[in-house]
């Protein structure tokens, strides 16, 4: 539905946007992810067709985006700016009016994402009389007045309380399979809420393309395991350093009223099971508690999208600090 | 919330909509009306449009001491209300969207820019329109003491109108320029002004001893004051007409390029 074809734009001598290839289909709901700057937004305008890119190609297929993309995107622009001197219902009956709504057909559209979005008790109130979360939502509600086949989000739950963040993403998810979604966000739990597949897109070029528990299992965590012990003068550091493909050993704070509790860390994470089973039968090590975590997103995040000389940086000026 | 049950909902078959430029046009339009009447700016500007031009006529234009039943001191002095007001009325219409970044969701929206950008015109054009036909008891008043020459009279309206269409469109093009309100108001002030002192007689008076006198008939030519002075003696002269439609397409089209090139 969506192909981008090396698109890159730059402003003046500034790279915003660097190569950037991918395809998207109806179904997949796409998380942009990247640290403020990365130019996320700026793929994203260039996809609304706010922006023209400076080189590459975006090809749409779609049933309405026949004549011009436009009537088939819905887009939330970053920050949901809209018109602050007019009330929420009118808002929307002008969106829906360029969008070609008349009538019925207006009145009709109009009320359906009022209540989508839960707006009926703001109907009639001013936008700029609005908080932040309900602002939001007329956002989104003119973004989806034509049931468009493709939706572009740019950060929409940014700024809304856990309840609204909830509703936002239960609403993302509820039309899913039906549309073609992109969402960008700095958020990382939202990738895993929402998203079925997430691209981390770093300086204007992509760095990651994938699922989220694929992007997850990249960290160092996802190849490690908790384990605690009953007894604990029965297991020694030694000991888990003897198990087979164990590269590390970090002993946590105790969790466990009982004892120690361990994190291992293998080279071969898939096999890892299988050799610490062994050991536990052939050392008759009593256990308390075995857990293997999911990668943490923030790790992968953090390698993704810094270079080297920068993670080294942070790490050298944290240990100033410690001392 | 039931996302379940609001996705059946969802589906909804909108496929006879039929998106036309027309329809968006008269979106445009009516948003932009309807925001003058919602914000105490019409009112204001009502209200100080309505006094001003009676001061105009009846004060500094002596309508009554004149002893003449027609409106030539009535509307000798628009382009002079115009100056200050007309900026005033159009600096807001793009430098807003751009300041609060709802320009972005407009020209997302499926509708062409030249749509928006003259929809935003007329818009505004119509309100001062509105504002005109709020001075006809003046002309009633005429009426009623003598007998003017109503043709000099509806020719001189719709002069005012159209000269009133011009301010407008050079305001539309000086807030293109700017995010800032201020500076639209001040730059459209200026050009304005420029346009019309061009062919004020005291003006041209004091150029002609300095400038050969072809290129200061040149310059007075392309003054709104020399064309809408013509119009207001009762000759529609299409010349006339043609000057004013010539300054707002190509006001609007410069509107257009400048927004064009700002994304």
């Amino acid at each position: 539905m969506i192909q981008v074809d090396a698109l890159t734009k730059t402003f003046g001598r500034f790279t915003a946007v660097n190569q950037l290839s991918f395809k998207a289909e109806k179904g997949d709901v796409l998380g942009f992810l990247g640290p403020n700057g990365a130019g996320k937004s700026t793929t994203m305008k260039m996809i609304t067709g706010y922006l023209s890119p400076t080189s590459g190609s975006i090809k749409l297929n779609t049933l309405a985006g026949q004549k011009d993309p436009r009537y088939a995107i819905g887009y939330l622009p970053e920050g949901a700016p809209i018109y602050a001197d007019m009330t929420v219902r009118h808002f929307l009956e002008f969106i829906a009016g360029v969008r070609g709504f008349a009538g019925r057909q207006k009145n009709y559209a109009v009320d359906r994402v009022i209540a989508l979005l839960q707006l009926e008790a703001a109907e009639a109130q001013l936008i700029e009389t609005l908080s932040k979360g309900f602002t939001r939502r007329v956002g989104l509600a003119q973004a989806l007045i034509h049931d468009p086949e493709i939706l572009i989000l740019d950060e929409p739950t940014d700024g809304l309380d856990p309840n609204q963040k909830h509703h936002v993403r239960e609403l993302i998810r509820s039309f899913a399979d039906r549309k073609l979604v992109i969402v960008s966000t700095h958020i990382l739990e939202e990738v895993t809420a929402v998203c079925n597949r997430a691209m981390i897109i770093a300086h204007g070029a992509l760095k990651f393309d994938g699922t989220p528990r694929e992007l997850a299992s990249m960290s160092t965590e996802a190849k490690s395991i908790q384990v605690a012990f009953n007894n604990i003068s029965q297991v020694s550091r030694e000991d888990l350093r003897k198990i087979p493909t164990v590269v590390d050993v970090v002993a946590l704070p105790a969790s466990h009223e009982s004892g120690c509790q361990w994190q291992l860390y293998s080279s071969q994470p898939d096999q890892f099971f299988n050799h610490f089973q062994q050991s536990a039968k052939e050392n008759n090590w009593s256990l308390a508690s075995l857990s293997h975590l999911p990668g943490r997103l923030d790790d992968v995040f953090r390698q993704l999208t810094t270079s080297e000389a920068e993670r080294t940086k942070d790490v050298s000026s944290a240990g100033v600090a410690d001392s | 919330m039931d996302a379940q049950q609001q996705t059946g909902d969802l589906m909804m078959d909108y496929s006879n909509v039929k998106p036309s430029g027309l329809q968006a046009f008269n979106a445009v339009v009516k948003r932009e009306l309807g925001q003058y009447f919602l914000t105490p700016l019409a009112y204001i500007f009502l209200a100080i449009f309505l006094l001003f031009s009676g001061v105009c006529t009846f004060y500094l234009g002596r309508l009554y001491e004149s002893g003449q039943a027609d409106l030539q001191p009535f509307f000798v002095y628009h382009p002079w209300l115009y100056l200050f007001l007309v900026p005033a009325l159009s600096m807001r219409l793009w430098a807003e969207e751009r300041k609060s970044g709802t320009i972005e969701l407009l020209m997302t929206l499926p509708v062409k820019l030249s749509t928006l950008v003259f929809g935003k015109f007329i818009a505004s054009w119509l309100f001062i329109g509105i504002a005109l036909v709020l001075t006809t008891p003046v002309w009633i008043t005429v009426s009623y003491l003598g007998e003017p020459d109503h043709g000099v009279i509806i020719a001189s309206y719709i002069g005012s109108w159209l000269m009133a269409g011009g301010f407008l469109a050079v305001g539309s093009f000086t807030s293109a320029i700017s995010k800032n309100q201020i500076v639209a108001f001040v730059v459209s002030l200026s050009l304005c002004f420029v346009l019309v002192a061009a062919g004020f007689p005291l003006i041209t008076e004091w150029a002609v001893q300095l400038l050969p006198e072809y290129l200061v008939d040149t310059v007075s030519g392309l003054s709104f004051f020399t064309h809408y002075l013509a119009i207001t003696k009762g000759v529609l002269d299409l010349r006339d007409l043609a000057y004013f439609i010539v300054v707002i397409v190509a006001f609007l089209t410069a509107t257009g390029v400048v927004i064009q090139s700002n994304r």
